[in-house]
């Protein structure tokens, strides 16, 4: 009677899930149904953004695009809907777009924010994005050129530009298509040359971008640049002459006597001579978007290095340094940034010596500078405080002295501890920008008051503010979320 | 043979100043201190020479001058006449206000949002993180703004209320007229009222203080007291006998007991808002401006507290809770006595700037016209006197002041909390 099992012996087919718990009807079920009261919740959340989007979406697409005023609008609006109220009038974003945008900037100029913009994303692409190769880089940037000799007007100067532009980019584009990254790379283990570092670009840009934005002759850019150009000359080969030290002075001292005494007239005279340049514009004619992304992309960049030094400052040992830095700090971080403003606008000029009259744009630009430098020095000093003691003590150890041991050891980790706080207080400042509209600067905000005081706008809200907040969300999401992307990469973790 | 001598002192040398490590940082110091004072003492000195040419030494004097300009959103009383540091005064309170008011709110809704943002409901999770972003990546000065034109555009204006059929209504049992022009909230008032004391006589700086008030805060000091001391003798009879009295009921009879029978002695009653002619009398009357602020303000910095919150609750090891259940403790109390604890410990820093933020950016009513300090002084006093060195001075003062103390008091909770260690 050996046979009679209790026990099953042989296996079961495998069964599917029930029904209820794969599938859309198991994910409903997990996510939005799981108890009575989140049955009841999800509910209520979709009547709370159906009620939302009933009021939002007709009044976003069934709008006027075409319009020449708000009452041409309303009467549209009656022909077509029998009422005005809950439709949009795109139209005063179809006219004055462009005025959002540039401000009162020369409308035949527009080519050349448009062109800093596009070469500000090449220099900083190899910042920002290590993966992207050397010939990539290049190739982006000859591209750039290239399309902006094609845009300009025909001479016989621009047409070789063209050419050359051309040359490059055919080039560099047909390598990058025939030859693979891998092919190139053994190439370069073979010892083919290698194209230049792209940061070549990123350091000219800095002096690239005012002249582009202001124009006028060539010759002051290029003078402020030569001050670094002698800074280095002389530091490298100063050395066979001069201790160290004193070279570092020297150089220093060298760079800052050719920018307030000699540049001016040197500038001014090759100006005269050769008016190598382009038309100038007013700062009076900035505004717009443009200027929130110029006062924010000075400021970012400024601020960075300054936050840098501050932080340190605060972490010194040295007393009185660090007193400063915490002074220094503490005021910027404790009033607010319209206070600051009002200095631009009101006093710069009081603390300056009598008769000195500077630009209010680059006046904005020190005062914001200042502001986000305090907050990334704050950042980054969280950074540093979060480095354990045996970073610092490795770094002695290894008989670095302070400024090596900060270069190679600390700022790499303490950077990249800090980066989700630097952009945050990249996108503050950028939001911040906004402010100026109340000192008078056309921005954006401003420019909305402009806009509703011609008689054939008055009276128009809405279409103005979400087009600008359009604007904003779109730049602000995309850095945060490049943030979240860079600590992905830069995890070094095991989680 | 040789003789072990010491080392030949070292006589001191001027280049020890830089090549010596003990000597480079009092140099490094001396010279950014030389440095320090050069440049304050050349920008105040191109101050001084460029006020002289302006024919307007500085002084403080232009404070004590008639403002000639109202305030309509006030604390204390205050008419043209007064002096500008009055109107300065009244413009500090109306910051303090917004910031406090403000503060309030955002907490509340950051807290909700931040918890709700870790829903196991996928829709209320994605909502609220719509909310935070929207919020967070668009100016808080265009938020201001859209407030205050909501507010202006969409609401009815009081003369839609009159009539026989008035085309809007008073919310909440008629008490509650919002309009165009502004919020009417019911007032507190007292029929048989101990009234105000008066301070500092006719100066500027002069308030009063409502005795009602004064009674009020002290009876439920008194309460307050009472509970602690009901919830401490519970304490000791549980440790006692294991078993805990029941003391709700005599905790909220503590609570509102006393401050009820208070304000029946008192004459409570509530003033509500009437229309009289083409516009409403009575009540407290929240311009447009103070609501459009101080909503704009608790939305955007309320985005900021939700990450801040959710960061901290995400921040505590899921073996924290696990534990806890493993100690049998039940999941409001798992909450109460192991992650919130913790968690604060992450929320409170970060939420400190926040405020800090929030009443920085209350300087942002300048762009609505509502009366703050930015306002007043800032503002109006500035344009009209044009002292502009004093006057941002005495802001830059005044918002530190209201920074460093905020801060201090958030520090001192801070520590209260801070975990110990070695």
């Amino acid at each position: 009677m050996s046979d009679v099992s209790f026990v099953r012996t042989d296996m079961l087919p495998e069964q599917d899930p029930p029904g209820s718990e794969v599938g859309a009807i198991g994910w409903l079920r997990h996510n939005l149904f799981s108890s009575w009261i989140n049955g009841i919740v999800t509910l209520l959340s979709i009547y709370a953004i159906y009620f939302v989007l009933a009021g939002i979406l007709p009044w976003v697409f069934q709008s006027v695009w075409n319009s020449g005023s708000l009452t041409e609008c309303r009467e549209i609006m009656t022909a077509t809907w029998g009422q005005t109220h809950g439709h949009a009038c795109w139209g005063v974003i179809n006219e004055r777009w462009l005025q959002l945008l540039f401000g009162f900037y020369p409308k035949e100029l527009y080519g050349r924010p448009i062109l800093s913009l596009v070469l500000l994303l090449v220099a900083i692409t190899p910042i920002l994005f290590n993966m992207i190769s050397r010939r990539m880089n290049w190739f982006l940037l000859v591209l750039a050129f290239f399309v902006t000799a094609v845009l300009m007007d025909a001479s016989v100067f621009v047409w070789i530009l063209r050419a050359g532009f051309a040359g490059a980019t055919l080039v560099i584009g047909y390598q990058l298509v025939t030859l693979s990254g891998a092919d190139r790379a053994e190439q370069i283990a073979q010892g083919a040359k290698r194209l230049p570092n792209p940061l070549m670009f990123t350091a000219i840009y800095p002096f690239l971008m005012p002249w582009l934005m202001w124009g006028g002759t060539i010759w002051p850019a290029i003078c402020t640049a030569f001050g670094f150009v002698i800074g280095y000359l002389v530091l490298r080969f100063g050395k066979a002459y001069m201790s160290e030290l004193l070279t570092m002075i020297v150089a220093v001292a060298a760079a800052v006597i050719w920018w307030l005494v000699l540049s001016g007239y040197v500038s001014s005279g090759l100006s005269s001579v050769l008016p190598i340049g382009i038309e100038a514009v007013q700062s009076r004619q900035f505004g717009g978007f443009m200027l929130a992304i110029l006062l924010g992309v000075v400021a970012i960049g400024c601020s960075l290095p300054i936050g840098v030094v501050l932080a340190l400052g605060r972490q010194s040992d040295l007393v009185v340094v660090k007193f400063l830095c915490v002074g220094f700090i503490e005021f910027i971080r404790g009033v607010p940034l319209i206070t600051l403003l009002f200095v631009a606008s009101l006093l710069l000029n009081i603390f300056l010596p009598p008769g000195t009259n500077f630009d209010i744009i680059l006046r904005v630009m020190i005062m914001m500078t200042f502001f986000s430098a305090a907050y990334m020095a704050e950042v980054i000093r969280g950074g540093l405080a979060a480095l354990p003691r045996g970073q610092y003590e490795g770094a002695d150890s290894l008989g670095l002295d302070y400024w090596q041991a900060q270069r190679l050891i600390i700022m790499p980790q303490a950077l990249k501890v800090s980066i989700p706080g630097i952009v945050s207080t990249f996108i503050g400042i950028f939001k911040d920008t906004t402010l100026v509209s109340i000192i008078g600067l056309f921005d954006v905000i401003g420019l909305t008051q402009a806009i509703r005081a011609d008689t054939s706008w008055n009276g128009i809200y809405w279409e103005l503010f979400a087009f600008i907040a359009f604007l904003f969300f779109i730049v602000c999401f995309s850095m945060s979320r490049y943030s979240m992307y860079l600590e992905r990469k830069l995890q070094t973790g095991h989680s | 043979m040789t003789l072990l001598t010491d080392p030949p002192k070292e006589s001191f040398r001027l280049s020890m100043l830089l090549y010596d490590t003990r000597y480079r940082s009092a140099t490094i110091q001396a010279i950014a201190m030389i440095a320090f004072m050069l440049l304050a003492a050349w920008l105040i000195n191109n101050a001084i020479t460029n006020l002289n040419n302006l024919g307007k030494p500085m002084s403080f004097g232009f404070l004590t001058d008639t403002a000639g300009y109202d305030i309509n959103q006030r604390l204390l009383d205050y008419d043209s006449q007064d002096s500008h540091l009055r109107a300065a005064l009244i413009g500090l309170l109306n910051t303090l206000v917004v910031a406090v008011l403000g503060c309030i709110t955002a907490t509340i809704i950051g807290v909700f949002v931040g918890v709700m943002r870790l829903s196991n409901n996928w829709l209320i999770a994605r909502i609220m993180t719509v909310y935070v972003e929207t919020f967070r990546n668009v100016p808080v000065l265009l938020w201001i703004i859209l407030a205050m034109a909501i507010l202006i555009e969409t609401l009815p204006m009081p003369r839609a209320f009159k009539g026989d059929t008035p085309t809007a209504t008073m919310d909440l049992f008629n008490t509650v007229a919002v309009t165009n022009r502004g919020v009417y909230i019911p007032e507190p008032l007292f029929s048989r009222s101990l009234g105000d004391i008066h301070f500092l006589g006719d100066m500027a700086l002069r308030f009063d203080v409502s005795m009602d008030l004064i009674a009020f805060l002290i009876v439920l000091g008194l309460s307050i007291f009472g509970m602690r001391k009901v919830t401490a003798r519970a304490n000791v009879i549980q440790e006692e006998t294991g078993d805990r009295p029941k003391t709700w009921h005599v905790l909220l009879g503590l609570l509102f007991g006393p401050s009820i029978v208070l304000m029946i002695a008192l004459g409570f009653h509530l003033g509500y808002p009437e229309l009289k002619g083409f516009n409403f009398r009575g009540g407290i009357h929240m311009r447009n401006s103070l609501i459009a602020l101080w909503l704009a303000l608790s939305l955007y910095t309320a985005a900021f507290i939700a990450e801040i919150v959710r960061a901290g609750i995400l921040a505590i090891s899921a073996g924290q809770s696990e534990a806890a259940s493993a100690l049998g403790l039940r999941p409001n109390r798992t909450m109460r006595l192991v992650i919130l604890p913790q968690a604060l410990r992450v929320i409170i820093p970060p939420m400190i700037s926040n405020y800090l933020n929030l009443t920085k950016n209350s300087s942002l009513a300048i762009a609505v016209g509502y009366m703050d300090i930015t306002g007043t002084l800032g503002g109006i006093t500035m344009n009209q006197t044009g002292r502009e060195l004093e006057g941002v001075m005495l802001l830059m003062v005044v918002y530190l002041a209201i920074s460093l103390s905020i801060s201090g008091v958030m520090n001192w909770y801070n520590n209260s909390v801070k975990l110990v260690e070695r």
